[in-house]
């Protein structure tokens, strides 16, 4: 069987937590005997592909000729959108000319598309922008490879899912690891929902990484909840992280990792600190990471007077990060919405002590961590107490939490979805 | 000579901790959720010790005399119902009169001291004595341990102090091939007779009565009668124990649960074997056929039948030690009411919270479980104890 897995991300270049996720996939697969050509834009080449055969989005060509080009406008019809992208590649004037001037616009087309096109790679204001043009690649590398069934990650790739479908007729899986709810809470940015809704519509299968996420796309998106599917993300520990670190200080330390942005509660876990600092002084704080709450969280603890017991290190990658969960006594994830969540296994595993927010899809395959509303600082700043105060508690929770992220593998994972791909494939053929 | 069916029934209801927070500790002494306990005090009055005990009432007004049962009821749900449902208690004084209900003896706070502390098993002990006699007007002669926890060596503190018989589980990693179906004695000193639980026809009732799942579903009371008839063929005597709260509030009333209990004693009574008899009635008339070896606590909880599921994890036995070190400090005060919280505190339902056996399995825990996961149990817990501990090293300065 053969996958045509379209990203947008892969590691080491990530910017969340969907590249760990990918490779984690892709990997689980290649054992169950699954090939999977995955399709990101701007690989830069040092990407691990023992797993997978990454195809980079900006060397290929969209269309080689002109027939081939017109065969795949014949197949590909592309979203409307409500609008207020760049003009030459609006998804409204292609829709329009698709239907009415094909001609014309294939001329058009052919200025602008008739050479490689190179991808920023990077998220940024010319997102939709890209997500457009990726699809038109996806139709052409649809074109070029033999594959069993598509499986496309998040909005910014359904587009692309999409395409390939149309073009070469094949069952489309899409998988669902954040939706515009987690990022944006009601608020949301109503293009990216479109594509979204479009996207779950398309799919023959929508894989949710959690029941709150699978909620979240049948009663937000009213997606047949027949159709959707909860596979649950996993991880790999190759061994056992043990790592000496001589600290700095004696207190103890509590850690928040990740993006200073709403969907991750940030200021919670100020809220928690002052109340805890209220009480104890042999403690401190540390929140790690950058995002777009960051100048508010660092005024906060200001007005807080908490400054003395509370750091902040901006945005921490690979070595750095597992330093500093190896500095930690207590891991926070007080997360408005998380579709899953994959730090707190890696706090875990390097045997810190966890609280996450009962908002986490981890929440929900995980017993040996503490869970709190990520509204409910009183009972946050009480997790972090007790876990500061009572050993038995911290003992129990890095023993048992140990064992738990362990078991939780990939390979189990790929499993099922390695079966929700035959029964796409199948069911098509009934169809056929 | 006629066979015995013995039925006993545990009365309990501990106080439920309110939340109670780390900014609370050295601030705050309210340790209890008065509205929660409030309300399940009343709720299970109402629905279970009301009802059920206006029933054995007229049972044994009918039966004159040949229907005899056995209740405990700790102090703390005493307390409680005094507090809260003065009419529940008033029902079992009721009972406690005609002279066919046995009231046993155990820990005053359904406590766990008999694992740690002879000296603290034997002051609950008198105190849930002195209770017994206030409330009852009777002298308890037998004893039965919180969840019926036993060994060799509780068994001979309980001699110690007087009392004999005592209530056990017939638990089979125990039994092996001896049937629980007579008359036992401790293995350290004989003059303690043991009345062991039938396991299997005590959860016939408390567990599966209503499910319809089970094979035997709908259980009938002549159906069960002639189960207990079958029983005690051969052997002496047949010793059901569970919860009071089976009926009517675990077996809800529509599950026919009080109408099973009606009918019952008439359909056993009518066997001309057999009869009724309290504990302490059934220690005095069998003859024992063998000590009975209990090396290691034992209980009638779970599969295990053991104390795990209040001792077995780090977190429970963090925090039952941490209570016992204040033992001595609270009771060398002259503080009431910091008494009155430790007892309460030693209730063994809080180390039950913090059980992480339900992970697996045990919707049994769930049912009884106030709190999400056994960490917030403990967290709660320990804040708690923290705020008892202070109390008690300031009372010293």
């Amino acid at each position: 069987m053969k996958v045509l897995m379209f990203g947008w991300e892969f590691p080491p270049h990530i910017a969340g937590g969907l590249g760990t996720a990918c490779d984690g996939l892709t990997r689980g697969l290649a054992k169950q005997q699954v090939e999977v050509l995955f399709v990101m834009p701007s690989a830069s080449g040092d990407e691990d592909q023992t797993a997978v055969r990454i195809i980079n989005a900006s060397d290929v060509a969209a269309f080689h000729t002109k027939k081939e080009a017109r065969q795949i406008f014949d197949k590909v019809q592309f979203l409307k959108v409500t609008s207020n992208l760049i003009p030459y590649l609006g998804p409204d004037e292609f829709e329009e000319k698709v239907d009415l001037e094909r001609e014309k616009e294939w001329n058009e087309f052919r200025i602008s598309f008739g050479q490689k096109y190179k991808f920023s790679g990077k998220y940024g204001t010319t997102l939709m922008e890209e997500v457009m043009r990726y699809s038109l690649v996806a139709a052409a590398i649809a074109r070029q490879n033999q594959f069993d069934v598509i499986h496309a990650h998040d909005w910014l790739t359904y587009m692309a899912g999409i395409a390939a479908k149309r073009v070469s007729g094949k069952p489309l899986v899409i998988h669902v690891h954040a939706t515009e709810f987690d990022r944006s809470g009601e608020n949301v940015n109503t293009q990216v929902y479109d594509l979204e809704k479009r996207g779950m519509e398309a799919a023959d299968k929508v894989i949710a990484v959690s029941h709150l996420t699978r909620n979240t796309i049948i009663n937000r998106y009213h997606i047949d909840p027949e159709k959707v599917v909860t596979v649950h993300n996993a991880v790999d520990f190759s061994s056992r992280e043990h790592r000496e670190i001589t600290r700095g200080v004696p207190e103890k330390i509590v850690t928040f990792l990740g993006r200073i942005t709403f969907q991750k509660g940030p200021e919670y876990f100020i809220e928690a600190a002052y109340k805890v600092l209220q009480k104890t002084k042999d403690v401190r704080f540390v929140m790690a990471g950058s995002g777009d709450m960051f100048n508010r969280a660092v005024r906060r603890v200001a007005k807080l007077g908490i400054s003395p017991n509370f750091h902040f290190t901006g945005f921490l990658k690979g070595e750095d990060v597992k330093n500093m969960f190896a500095y930690s006594d207590v891991y926070v994830m007080p997360s408005v919405s998380e579709p899953f969540g994959i730090s707190p296994l890696e706090a875990m595993r390097a045997n810190v002590p966890t609280i996450i927010s009962k908002q986490s899809g981890v929440a929900e395959v995980l017993h040996h961590a503490i869970k709190v509303d990520f509204w409910d600082v009183n009972a946050l700043a009480d997790a972090i107490y007790g876990l500061l105060t009572y050993p038995a508690l911290t003992a129990m929770t890095v023993r048992c939490g140990l064992e738990e992220v362990n078991a939780l593998k990939w390979d189990n994972a790929a499993l099922k979805v390695r079966d929700i791909y035959e029964s796409v494939i199948r069911e098509k053929s009934k169809i056929q | 000579m006629k066979k015995t069916l013995c039925l006993y029934f545990q009365v309990h209801q501990p106080y439920r901790l309110r939340q109670y927070r780390f900014f609370d500790i050295g601030k705050n002494h309210d340790y209890f959720d008065e509205f929660a306990n409030k309300t399940i005090m009343s709720r299970v009055a109402e629905r279970c010790y009301i009802p059920a005990n206006r029933l054995m009432l007229d049972l044994i007004k009918k039966y004159d005399g040949a229907l005899r049962i056995a209740f405990s009821v700790s102090g703390i749900a005493l307390e409680q119902m005094e507090q809260f449902a003065p009419q529940a208690l008033d029902s079992f004084r009721e009972l406690a009169k005609t002279g066919c209900v046995e009231f046993l003896a155990e820990t005053y706070s359904h406590s766990l001291s008999s694992l740690i502390s002879p000296k603290k098993f034997r002051d609950q002990t008198t105190m849930h004595v002195k209770a017994v006699e206030k409330y009852f007007e009777q002298k308890p002669t037998a004893f039965r341990n919180t969840e019926l926890i036993y060994s060799d060596t509780i068994g001979e503190m309980v001699s110690g102090m007087g009392f004999s018989a005592m209530l056990t589980e017939g638990a089979r990693h125990i039994m092996g091939w001896k049937s629980p179906n007579y008359l036992y004695v401790n293995a350290l000193n004989p003059k303690l007779k043991l009345l062991l639980r039938n396991f299997r026809l005590s959860d016939d009732i408390a567990f599966r009565f209503s499910d319809k799942n089970w094979g035997d579903w709908p259980l009938t009371a002549e159906k069960y009668a002639s189960w207990v008839a079958g029983a005690l063929e051969k052997d002496d005597i047949l010793n059901i124990f569970m919860d009071y709260e089976s009926f009517g509030e675990h077996q809800k009333a529509s599950s026919g649960i009080f109408d099973f209990l009606r009918a019952l004693p008439g359909m056993v009574l009518n066997h001309s074997g057999i009869e009724m008899l309290t504990p302490t009635q059934a220690a005095i008339k069998h003859q024992p056929i063998a000590p009975l070896n209990v090396p290691y606590a034992i209980s009638w909880a779970d599969e295990e039948r053991d104390i795990s599921a209040w001792l077995g994890n780090e977190l429970q036995k963090e925090a039952f030690e941490n209570l016992y070190k204040i033992e001595n400090l609270v009771r060398e005060s002259n503080d009431t009411r910091l008494q009155r919280d430790f007892r309460r505190l030693q209730a063994s339902d809080h180390f039950y919270y913090m059980c992480t056996k339900f992970f697996s399995d045990g919707d049994v825990h769930k049912y009884f479980n106030p709190y999400d996961t056994p960490y917030e149990a403990f967290i709660n817990y320990m804040n708690v104890l923290s705020d008892i501990t202070l109390r008690t090293t300031k009372k010293k300065v």
